[in-house]
């Protein structure tokens, strides 16, 4: 080895450092490959759901030319218009309730001292995303049955109520997790001022929170907008939401009608959470 | 420390703390309680009350519905017989939701390892594409999925273009079909977990291993792999749970014949009209659920106890 000459020394070295960079410290082999795929996977279904919403064909097979027909079929459909409105007035009155209790349980579980049953507040106020979901739909729908057998009160009340239920726990997540960011200073500094709990709350808390707490509204209005086993169960007659609209008009058969409308729906989820998505981004700067 | 050693202020802020907290709990609580969790107890009271002829129930204690998931009363002679159709529709749902929790880890895991070896600048996005999914409706979801595996769908035709196979393959309405589904429908709930677990991964650790000749497989096995077992254990109780009480995933894929305990309960409160064997069938799937968790709270506790 000791007279090998210096050119091939070199090469050595060269060869061993290529191998050691090619053993980057982090590659697995085939991972790489795996995240790509898995991304692709993720989205090639919905990619082909919004781009033969735009197909000019009854078929909803092979693809002829680009055409907005169905989504003015969609638009001019009765059905279609009702439910769309009957989802938006659910979901804009279960995130007002929703994120309302939200904010006011966040703000009693943080920002204070360990205080005895807060687990059992944490457990209660989490428990609707621990129980599967056709649980909780038969559950309320026993319950509502009840109360409406009891009382004779019946409306789209019992439907906005279950929404407001489980909208609680997402909206909650957000609130507590800005919540949590904040640093009590200001407030100490507003209370040093003299100003009582209340203007302490109302000129210093609130607005610091309010991305918090759109966040929350925003995420409560999505997942009460996507809603579809709960609804279904609880839902009375006239009460169709859109998501129930489509599982109806699936069941009768597919037509291009329901790609237009479910690349809508699809679409404005999207929207909400990139806009959510660019807040938080923004705030954390 | 006794009351008495604070001065009567103290005392009166304490108090007044106790009571703003209550004050701001009590709508979120109450709501919850009433509508979410008061329901499970009346599902259990149902459970044992006798099915009224058009739906709802009649007010007869009776523990028909636990006897008839059982069992199979004869007609004639009130004799019972054993009958497992509702068996066999847990088992295989428990399989179904066992195997995609399994295709959710293998699929999972590299992609979670891809994201957490990313630059820092870079992860949210990429975790972004993952959530993504997640907040768009899961009906809508799955109906994209029915539209790919169709018999004329991309993947049989992009099959048919390559030449693999001459006829489509009939993907759709199979158990395949819904074992498909559910691993394309929580893969995020997969992914999430196991990235936030990965995230912390020390690379000296990794380095360490290679230095001690071990290969990446050893390194993967028995480095990579343990520090990441919350994370994969968290994510295997996200995917299972919901998986098993899947509804709309066998309902649309699955085409209504090859049903799953979500859709075995709907139809109890739908087409058939029996209340108490669907709250019963209810609480037979939240007792899978309840097991499930203690089988993770074991493990996370165990894990505890290895390190401490």
């Amino acid at each position: 080895m000791a007279d090998t000459p210096p050119l091939a020394a070199g090469a050595t070295a060269r060869a061993t450092r290529r191998r050691i960079r090619s053993r980057d410290l982090k590659a697995m082999p085939g991972f790489k490959a795996a995240g790509w795929a898995c991304i692709f996977a993720l989205y090639l279904p919905l990619v082909v759901l919004v781009i033969f919403s735009f197909n000019d064909n009854r078929s909803v097979v092979k693809w002829t030319e680009f055409s907005l027909r169905w989504y003015e079929a969609a638009i001019e459909n009765d059905g279609i218009r009702n439910a769309a409105w009957m989802s938006v007035k659910v979901a804009l009155v279960a995130t007002f309730f929703s994120t309302i209790a939200a904010t006011m349980a966040a703000l009693a579980t943080t920002r204070t001292a360990a205080f005895r049953g807060q687990g059992l507040a944490y457990g209660i106020i989490n428990q609707p995303l621990m129980i599967p979901e056709i649980v909780t739909a038969i559950s309320t729908l026993s319950l509502f049955s009840l109360v409406k057998q009891l009382t004779g009160v019946t409306g789209v009340g019992y439907l906005m109520a279950a929404h407001t239920a489980f909208c609680i726990p997402f909206a909650y997540m957000p609130i507590r997790a800005r919540l949590e960011d904040m640093t009590l200073t200001l407030e100490q500094a507003g209370a040093d001022l003299y100003a009582t709990p209340w203007q302490t709350f109302r000129h210093i808390t609130l607005p610091l929170l309010m991305p918090g707490i759109l966040a929350g509204a925003m995420l409560a209005f999505v997942v009460s907008l996507d809603d579809v086993i709960i609804t279904l169960m609880v839902a009375g007659p006239g009460e169709t939401t859109l998501p129930i609209y489509i599982l109806g008009a699936l069941r009768r058969g597919i037509t291009p009608e329901i790609n237009a409308v479910s690349t809508i729906l699809v679409g404005v989820s999207v929207l909400l959470v990139l806009v959510l998505f660019l807040v938080q981004g923004k705030m954390k700067k | 420390m006794s009351d008495t050693s604070l001065t009567l202020a103290e005392q009166e802020s304490r108090r007044r703390r106790r009571q703003t907290r209550r004050f701001l709990l009590a709508p979120a609580l109450l709501i919850i309680l009433t509508i979410s969790i008061m329901p499970l107890g009346i599902t259990a009271l149902y459970s044992f009350l006798t099915p009224g002829t058009y739906g709802g129930v009649i007010w007869e204690f009776t523990p028909d519905a636990y006897v008839q998931f059982l069992f199979e009363r004869d007609i004639f002679d009130g004799t019972l017989q054993f009958n497992d159709s509702y068996l066999t529709i847990y088992m295989r749902s428990i399989g179904l939701a066992f195997g995609a929790t399994i295709g959710a880890l293998l699929i999972g895991f590299p992609t979670a390892y891809f994201i957490a070896t990313k630059p820092r600048e870079q992860r949210n996005f990429w975790l972004f594409l993952i959530t993504l999914p997640f907040w768009t409706n899961l009906l809508i979801r799955t109906y994209a999925m029915l539209l790919i595996l169709r018999d004329e769908g991309l993947i049989n035709l992009s099959l048919m273009g390559v030449g693999v196979i001459d006829r489509p393959l009939s993907i759709l309405y199979t158990d395949t079909a819904v074992f498909i589904g559910l691993i394309y429908t929580y893969l995020p709930f997969m992914v999430l977990p196991l990235y936030a677990s990965l995230e912390k991964l020390d690379f000296r650790l990794v380095e360490a291993g290679y230095d001690l000749y071990a290969n990446r497989f050893r390194v993967l096995r028995h480095i990579i792999a343990p520090i990441a077992k919350p994370g994969i254990i968290a994510g295997c109780i996200l995917v299972f749970i919901p998986g098993l009480g899947a509804y709309i995933t066998p309902a649309l894929l699955g085409g209504g014949k090859k049903l799953m305990i979500g859709n075995m309960i709907a139809i109890q409160f739908g087409s058939s009209r029996n209340w108490p064997f669907g709250s019963a069938a209810a609480l037979i799937l939240m007792a899978l659920v309840v097991i499930a968790l203690l089988i993770y709270a074991r493990s996370v506790s165990k894990g505890a106890r290895a390190h401490g």
